[in-house]
């Protein structure tokens, strides 16, 4: 391993940007506010450049040892820094992206109150992300982990006068807490069982044990408890429901944290524990269900909504789950890919989906759009890009990746091929339902509204005050552009597994496996471009039913809904999961609170004795502060009465 | 030789009636002049003692009780008539601000 001074600049600048508009940014004006925040995110991107220049497959890891920290007989954590080739690709992801989101937010939020706010959170926000994916220890791994939930809640709650933003963010940090809780856990485990976090020498106290065929033991129990903790991160089933909620944050929030990077943290986890969970064959089947239940589940959802974040948003949600079913199948590094393609096109598809939004003042309902092609023609080709990359129609970056990960699961078992299938067949569906919705057919929103009789919704959706969409600023299709680039040729790095073979030296654990792999793949070369060929005809199909469906004749879906009468409305109300959760968790733990703990315990118990014990005391001194009259002789008759006393007991005890 | 039960009977006679004084009078001088008499009685029972025992610290004591009586004497004197200009009465049961 190679020392590299860098690697602590490069979380350090965002946080020296946040630290400086945080505190001085009130009184800034807002040139120099974006500045600041510019400068810094972009001069961390200049770094990880820097530091990726001549960064090969074959280069040694680098690392950094910055400080000291917990240094407890053998066992010892420092503040350190790690690159190898799969912190290099999230690094990056995280640095681009992040850049241009930020240049983005310029545009977008320039007419904020809490400007300076907004800046400052991001940036922190890209300090805790850049520890999270550079750290060398489990330790540091979770201060970035905890952090980026931090600014997820921040940002969330960005708009916290509105009640529903500033519970949107509690219940993001509450729901993360349950899955940290798992993280934890398996740290502790970690510590107990090999005396250490680093990530080098856990994995090579790993690497000697045999895989858990038999049963299951300590490693399973770890890779399951890093499972809860990526759940809980990467909103996975059993702890999504987050994730939609989260969309009340201002979108290049959204774009930023709910799709590019912070909810790929949990895939990024799983992937550099690949040592152990290659060695818990359990663990690995339970994450490759759960994300392929996820991708199915957040899929079919997705269908029904008719806010255009929240299709976004569950569609994530199902993005990550073929995520974790790529990790779940053993193929980390078509994992990492995906997550690298979908930060691209899901990033671009949230920035587009902001540029819609901005430019009609503020209106999020895909009912109430339409016909946008006309008023904003570069959003409209960024964003059908984007949607065409994640369909997964080829050569975009969505296809390469998608393709990977449908190749390797079907290597692990046709079930997961062919939901992974049915998923993308959806997901095609829902993208382009979205695009025909909003950039489709005839302008539905503040003018269409305004001849029907505008008193009631004119002004709602014109708050900017200009009914007519427009066109987003340069400065935020400046991104766009460059995104809609990427999302194009950001899959060729996939072009004859060289992406597989840079990123091999990371998962030396899977080495074996990838070898594996590869032979088998040679002679199967008809059967993956037969796969090939049906996934992308699903994608067409949903293309072709999308368009019939709400170009051709719009008015058939609201008819098929009416239809299918009580399956719509599960579908619609996201299955009632959320109700299911509150009657199971939520109103427990909130009646339990009120009735046990708050006024059993704190009333009844804690302010009970505090309160009883003042009153006593004041019903004593009631009694008692009569004897103080003022009056000289019934003072002086008490100290003769008390020398009394005395006297008596001693004649009484007799003298000595 | 008059035998020291005799001396500690005057003693304690003139200690309580110092105590009575004290209790029952309601002009600040007669209470103050009880605490003399109490002080006194005890005066007499240290003399008495020292005498008994040929010991001279009982001696020493009431020069040391008389100091400090002389100078509460002053003190108390003093008090009295500033008490005496304020309430221009010398009744305790008038004076009774001493509390809360």
């Amino acid at each position: 391993m190679t020392p590299n001074p860098y690697l602590w600049l490069i979380p350090i600048l965002p946080l020296a940007g946040a630290a400086i508009n945080g505190f001085f940014g009130r009184r800034s004006s807002k040139q120099a506010i974006s500045a600041v925040a510019l400068v810094f995110c972009g001069a961390a991107f200049f770094m990880a450049l820097l530091v990726a220049w001549g960064f090969s497959s074959a280069s040694a890891p680098y690392y950094y040892d910055l400080t000291h920290w917990i240094r407890s007989g053998s066992f010892q954590v420092d503040f350190s820094f790690y690159l190898d080739q799969l912190s290099l690709v999230m690094l990056l992801v995280v640095t681009g992206v992040g850049f241009l989101i930020h240049i983005y937010s310029v545009g977008y939020m320039w007419d904020d109150d809490g400007y300076y706010r907004f800046m400052s959170y991001m940036n922190l926000f890209m300090f805790f992300m850049l520890t999270l994916v550079l750290a060398k220890n489990y330790l540091v791994m979770f201060i970035g982990w905890e952090g980026v939930g931090l600014s997820s809640y921040l940002l969330i709650g960005y708009w916290f006068t509105k009640d529903s933003a500033a519970a949107a963010g509690k219940k993001a940090f509450i729901v993360n807490r349950i899955g940290d809780c798992g993280f934890l856990i398996a740290l502790f485990l970690m510590i107990k069982h090999f005396g250490s976090l680093d990530f080098t020498r856990v994995f090579s106290a790993v690497r000697p044990l045999g895989p858990e065929t038999t049963g299951a033991g300590l490693l399973t129990a770890i890779g399951l408890l890093l499972m809860v903790g990526a759940a809980g991160k990467s909103a996975q089933i059993p702890l999504y429901v987050w994730l939609p909620d989260a969309m009340e944050g201002p979108t290049p929030v959204s774009a930023l944290i709910h799709a590019a990077t912070m909810v790929t943290a949990g895939v990024y986890m799983v992937a550099r524990s690949s040592a152990i969970f290659e060695r818990a064959p359990m663990a690995m089947t339970v994450v490759a269900i759960i994300g392929t239940l996820t991708a199915l589940f957040a899929a079919t959802i997705g269908i029904a909504q008719t806010d255009i974040k929240k299709v976004l948003a569950y569609s994530t949600i199902s993005q990550l789950g073929y995520m974790f079913m790529a990790c779940g199948v053993g193929a980390f590094s078509a994992g990492i890919f995906h997550l690298m393609t979908h930060a691209f096109f899901k990033g671009l598809l949230f920035l587009a989906a902001g540029s819609v939004i901005h430019g009609i003042g503020g209106e999020q309902d895909m009912r109430k759009m339409g016909g946008l092609r006309v008023y904003m023609p570069w959003t409209f080709a960024t964003m059908g890009i984007a949607t065409l990359a994640i369909a997964g129609i080829p050569p975009l970056a969505g296809f390469w990746s998608k393709d990977e990960i449908l190749w390797k699961a079907f290597g692990a078992s046709w079930v997961y091929w062919l939901i992974g299938v049915v998923t993308a067949f959806i997901t095609s569906f829902y993208m382009f339902r979205l695009m025909y919705m909003t950039f489709g057919g005839e302008y539905r929103g503040a003018a269409a509204q305004e001849a029907h009789g505008h008193a009631a919704h004119g002004h709602a959706a014109s708050t900017h005050g200009h009914g007519e969409p427009h066109e987003s600023p340069w400065v935020m299709l400046g991104p766009l552009v460059i995104l809609a680039v990427l999302s194009v040729v950001g899959g060729f790095v996939g072009y004859g597994n060289q992406f597989e073979h840079f990123l091999a030296p990371a998962f030396q654990g899977a080495a074996r496996e990838v070898a594996q792999e590869t032979s088998r793949e040679a002679p199967d070369s008809t059967l993956e471009h037969l796969l090939m060929g049906v996934s992308i005809s699903v994608a067409g199909l949903g293309w072709l039913l999308a368009y019939l469906l709400y170009s051709r004749r719009p008015q058939l879906p609201a008819r098929i809904a009416a239809s299918l009468g009580g399956l719509y409305r599960a579908v619609a109300n996201k299955y009632y999961i959320d109700e299911l959760y509150a009657v199971l968790f939520v109103n427990p733990v909130v009646d339990g609170s009120t009735t046990i703990l708050w006024h059993g315990v704190d009333q009844g118990a804690i302010d009970a004795t505090v309160n009883n014990s003042a009153s006593a005391a004041r019903h004593v001194s009631d009694s008692v502060r009569h004897m103080q009259s003022g009056n000289l002789r019934s003072y002086a008759g008490w100290v003769a009465a008390g020398g009394a006393v005395v006297i008596a007991y001693m004649v009484w005890m007799g003298v000595r | 030789m008059v035998p020291l039960s005799y001396y500690l009977l005057l003693s304690g006679i003139l200690f309580v009636c110092g105590v009575l004084g004290f209790l029952i009078k309601r002009n600040i001088i007669t209470i103050f002049m009880s605490i003399e008499l109490m002080l006194n009685g005890v005066n007499l029972s240290f003399v008495a003692f020292a005498a008994h025992w040929h010991a001279l610290s009982g001696q020493v004591f009431v020069f040391f009780v008389m100091v400090v009586a002389a100078a509460e004497a002053a003190v108390g004197l003093a008090i009295i008539i500033a008490v005496y200009r304020t309430r221009e009465t010398l009744n305790v049961d008038q004076v009774n601000l001493l509390k809360l």
